[in-house]
């Protein structure tokens, strides 16, 4: 070929790429249903298996069951060696072809029920999904839980892949009746198309042609449907959403935010608004590499300049007026958990949206819904592949849509703030009015007039360490010292607190969390009084002793850790309560059954077994108290 | 949600803006990232990818070449070539050790001198740069075990990746998060094609070695791959003398492990149209790959990128 003609071919075949659109779909349904001997299928039958690739597979598809053409489609996509050994597939695995008219990722994903998670990260990306069903074995629990995820995740468009249907030797009677039950349980969940398709991915039934083996079936193919139909929704005519990602800034006479518009358009000279601070400003220049551009629409990359200094930061979301977004620290939404760690409501989170990273809890688990009957039930936590509806509050407001609005300025995920994994992801339902009204009340009176008035430092103390450590007896000693010099102490104890206050919370993860929580908001409040606070709670958790320290915000706050090795504190028993604990007659006993996390960077470390009760007081005393005359806040 | 309708970006638009949005994901959340550069096609395109995701500031961090000592004389002045047109803070590594011990393919073999010379260079380099973000070329449908990486891929202390424990990775929110000593790789271009690395060259006038096009070049052919004699440190078998043939690279790598293949696409377009009709994958002209099944998975566990 000379170079000219290539030149002509080459731009010849770029227009007619151009003119295809993307296909994002996944596939999923239970382990062996044949998801990537059906993906493998799509892929030799739209010739992309190449040469080498073919003869390796030959090679490796003896012994094993193949269609017509001796070869095990399912060994293209299957990557991983170790799900080679198990002959399933354990992780998401793109996949990228195209035929004439379309191109295609393919996202192939899991069916095992703990790898649900990977399913939800397949569709979050995808405009359509192959549900795949197994004819011999119909609708099962992986078929409705899967269904269901897509319908939370907002995936619009489903293909009913109802395969092997060779295997039940074409049976029109089969096929009627894996449809009939599919439409009735998915009528519910706000599939725009459901499409049933009887096929074979090993033989190639209904794939690319009609099946001379299904003449009762007068519905399309499968390629040829893949091909047509139609899922764009247009992200160009939603509001403006500019998430700003980073601040372009190389020398002092150029300041730009670059992002990637989420949705809509903007051009040079639109009004825009600050989401969070409301501040206006006008767009001055759209720039790019490739040079400046007049207007830039839903997906693009851009950098944008204003027409005045406006301070703006990475998570800042740029809007027109009278499209703002919700700005709230509460909503509602359906999360998917992810993790094998229970979600624990009130423990803090960092909360991801678009650019914005918040810590954030859960402070309500409103139900969780079972996936196999979409039933409602009441729940205290929610486990690996659990799908539960939950309020959020952040601790700051943050930008947001409702995800039916805008899926990415909806979506969100939740990260451990110890393992920094990916605990789960939400998309919110809508923002919470109660958040946006209730401001907090200033009042003329403030920490700094009580503290004046009782001439202290208003603080809190915060003991931990396990029972019998000491932390009540040194609390006692320090609170009856600052009485005697005319100082406003008093002492939350974890014993008495829960007598009263916290008497509706047990020993499980989830009660000690809450427990903590709420003391830790008490406390808050008498320091706000004025008061000198003293906690004395076994506190086993770092994640809500940091909590305890950050509700705490500018107080005065010092973690001290009574340090005393299990074997001390057993060994005293003064309530008998290890003793219990042994005997098996006491669940969820910290130190014994229960874990207590030491803390890594505490204030100050008492060691209770080197020291006693008035050595540690007098040693605490000294580095909290003494200098501690006037008062500051 | 992904789907280009009618008022939506074209196909290799929408992948630019992808990898844009990536780049600029770490460089706003990670202390001490670094870009590899392996000087060959994807790494043309990522470091123009990255050029734009920066525009008009220069690329905010550096990029790292690790220098096997046996790559192309061609790539080793191109690289050069690039650092000075483009102001590129460019760091290149090469193992001492491997270096002193006069590591080469010839006399160690491709498994060896991999290991020692690129992967173990690589954790030297990591290592000495601190950096907690490496950013890389590599695409999903390179490979099996790729098709199943993250974009955002954690690495832990010791460099390694854990295919059964990665993070789940949801629309375009990435967990950029990291405990200190550990890592991520980043791959912008994941979701490219092999095709729509090509068409993007073309479409943005995109420059890369001359070594992909087709020339004459002094070539032994060793059990149907024909390799370039590219200096005198080439060994030959006795009897063996390197003959002239019109060949071109799919991908660049160290020469005596790079194989050509004969063509006569001189050009990008003869390239593209060559590629279309081509029933070869991208690895086969590379050797390493072929010394053992799930070779590039075992690779990647050990810190390969």
């Amino acid at each position: 070929m000379t170079a000219s003609s290539a030149e002509t071919a080459l731009e010849l075949w770029l227009a007619e790429q151009t003119d295809k659109s993307l296909l994002r779909f996944l596939t999923c349904g239970s382990v062996d249903d044949g998801k990537s001997t059906l993906i493998g299928r799509l892929l030799y039958d739209s010739q992309l298996i190449l040469d080498d690739q073919l003869a390796s597979l030959r090679k490796e598809s003896r012994n094993r069951t193949t269609g017509d053409e001796g070869i095990d489609f399912s060994l293209l996509v299957d990557g991983l060696t170790a799900e080679r050994e198990q002959g399933i597939t354990i992780d998401v695995a793109y996949r990228f072809f195209s035929t004439d008219k379309r191109k295609f990722i393919v996202a192939d994903t899991p069916g095992h029920e703990q790898y649900t998670r990977n399913m939800a990260t397949g569709a979050s990306n995808a405009d359509l999904g192959i549900v795949l069903i197994d004819a011999r074995k119909g609708v099962l629990t992986q078929t409705r839980r899967h269904s269901f995820i897509l319908s939370l995740i907002g995936v619009k468009h489903v293909v009913l892949a109802v395969n092997k249907i060779d295997l039940v030797g074409y049976d029109a009677d089969v096929f009627n009746a894996i449809e009939a039950e599919y439409r009735a349980f998915a009528k519910d969940l706000g599939f725009e198309t459901l499409a049933a398709i009887p096929l074979s991915a090993l033989k190639g039934d209904n794939i690319l042609d009609p099946s001379p083996q299904t003449p009762w079936y007068n519905g399309p193919q499968l390629v040829p449907y893949l091909e047509s139909i139609e899922v764009a929704t247009d992200r160009v005519e939603q509001p403006f959403r500019f998430p700003v990602q980073w601040v372009n800034r190389p020398n002092l006479d150029f300041r730009g935010f670059s992002g990637t518009l989420a949705s809509g358009e903007v051009k040079v000279g639109d009004d825009i608004l600050v989401a969070a601070s409301r501040k206006p400003a006008r767009i001055s220049r759209i720039v790019t590499m490739d040079g400046d551009q007049q207007h830039a629409i839903a997906g693009e990359a851009v950098t944008l300049v204003l027409d005045r200094e406006v301070d703006i930061s990475r998570g800042d979301v740029l809007v027109h007026p009278g499209e703002t977004p919700d700005y709230s620290n509460q909503f509602q939404a359906r999360m998917v958990w992810m993790s094998d760690e229970q979600a624990i409501p009130g423990r803090s989170y960092l909360l991801k949206l678009g650019a914005q990273q918040v810590p954030a809890s859960i402070t309500a688990l409103k139900f969780r819904t079972n996936v196999n009957t979409l039933e409602q039930s009441a729940a205290k936590t929610l486990e690996l592949n659990e799908v539960g509806t939950v309020t959020i509050a952040t601790d700051k407001p943050i930008a947001f849509d409702s995800y039916s609005d805008n899926p990415l300025s909806g979506s969100f995920i939740l990260i451990d703030r110890i393992s920094n994994a990916t605990l789960g992801a939400g998309v919110i339902e809508y923002g919470l009015q109660r958040a946006k009204n209730l401001s907090y009340q200033s009042f003329d009176v403030n920490r700094r007039v009580r503290a004046e008035m009782k001439g202290q430092t208003p603080q809190i103390v915060w003991f931990t360490g396990l029972s019998g450590s000491g932390k009540s007896t040194v609390a006692n000693l320090i609170e009856k010292r600052l009485t005697s010099e005319g100082r406003h102490a008093y002492i939350l104890d974890g014993d008495n607190v829960r007598h009263g206050l916290n008497k509706d919370l047990g020993f499980t993860d989830e009660a000690r969390v809450e427990n903590i929580r709420r003391v830790a908001e008490v406390a808050r409040l008498m320091a706000d009084a004025g008061l000198i606070v003293i906690v004395s709670f076994i506190s086993p958790f770092r994640n809500e002793r940091r909590l305890a320290r950050e509700v705490a915000g500018d107080v005065k706050f010092t973690e001290v850790f009574v340090n005393t090795p299990l074997e001390v504190c057993e060994a005293r028993d003064p309530k008998g309560l290890y003793a219990k604990a042994r005997r098996g007659e006491i669940t969820n006993f910290t130190g014994i059954s229960s874990p207590y996390e030491a803390p890594e960077k505490p204030d100050i470390v008492l060691h209770g077994a080197l020291q006693d009760p008035v050595q540690m007081a007098d040693d605490l005393y000294a580095r909290v108290f003494e200098w501690d005359t006037g008062y500051s806040i | 949600m992904s789907s280009v309708g009618p008022r939506g970006l074209s196909h290799l638009k929408s992948l630019e803006s992808e990898s844009i949005e990536i780049f600029r994901e770490v460089a706003a959340s990670f202390e001490r990232p670094v870009m590899m550069y392996s000087i060959g096609k994807d790494s043309s395109v990522l470091l123009h990818l990255a050029r734009k995701a920066f525009f008009p500031s220069r690329i905010p961090f550096p990029v790292l070449h690790i220098d096997t000592r046996w790559k192309f004389r061609e790539m080793i002045e191109f690289r050069d070539r690039m650092a000075r047109q483009y102001d590129l803070d460019l760091i290149v590594h090469t193992n001492p050790d491997g270096l002193a011990a006069g590591i080469n393919p010839f006399d160690h073999g491709s498994a060896v001198h991999t290991d020692i010379m690129k992967t173990q260079a690589l954790r030297q380099a990591l290592n000495a740069g601190q950096y907690d973000a490496a950013i890389g070329g590599a695409r999903r449908d390179e490979e099996k075990s790729r098709a199943k990486e993250r974009i955002f891929s954690h690495r832990n202390a010791q460099h390694a990746w854990d295919p059964k424990n990665q993070r789940p990775e949801l629309w375009r929110i990435f967990n950029t998060r990291l405990a200190p000593g550990e890592s991520m790789r980043v791959f912008p271009i994941s979701n490219w094609t092999e095709l729509d690395v090509w068409t993007y060259i073309y479409a943005e006038g995109i420059e890369i070695p001359d070594l992909y096009f087709a020339r004459r070049r002094p070539v032994v052919e060793r059990s149907g791959t024909l390799i370039m004699v590219d200096d005198d440190r080439f060994r030959f078998t006795p009897g063996e003398t390197a003959r002239e043939e019109m060949i071109r690279f799919r991908t660049l790598g160290c020469y005596p492990l790079s194989g050509g293949i004969r063509s006569d696409a001189a050009d990008l377009p003869s390239i593209i149209m060559e590629m279309q009709a081509s029933r070869t994958s991208e690895r086969e002209g590379r050797l390493i790959d072929s010394d053992s099944v799930g070779s590039m998975e075992k690779k990647k566990q050990e810190g390969y990128f």
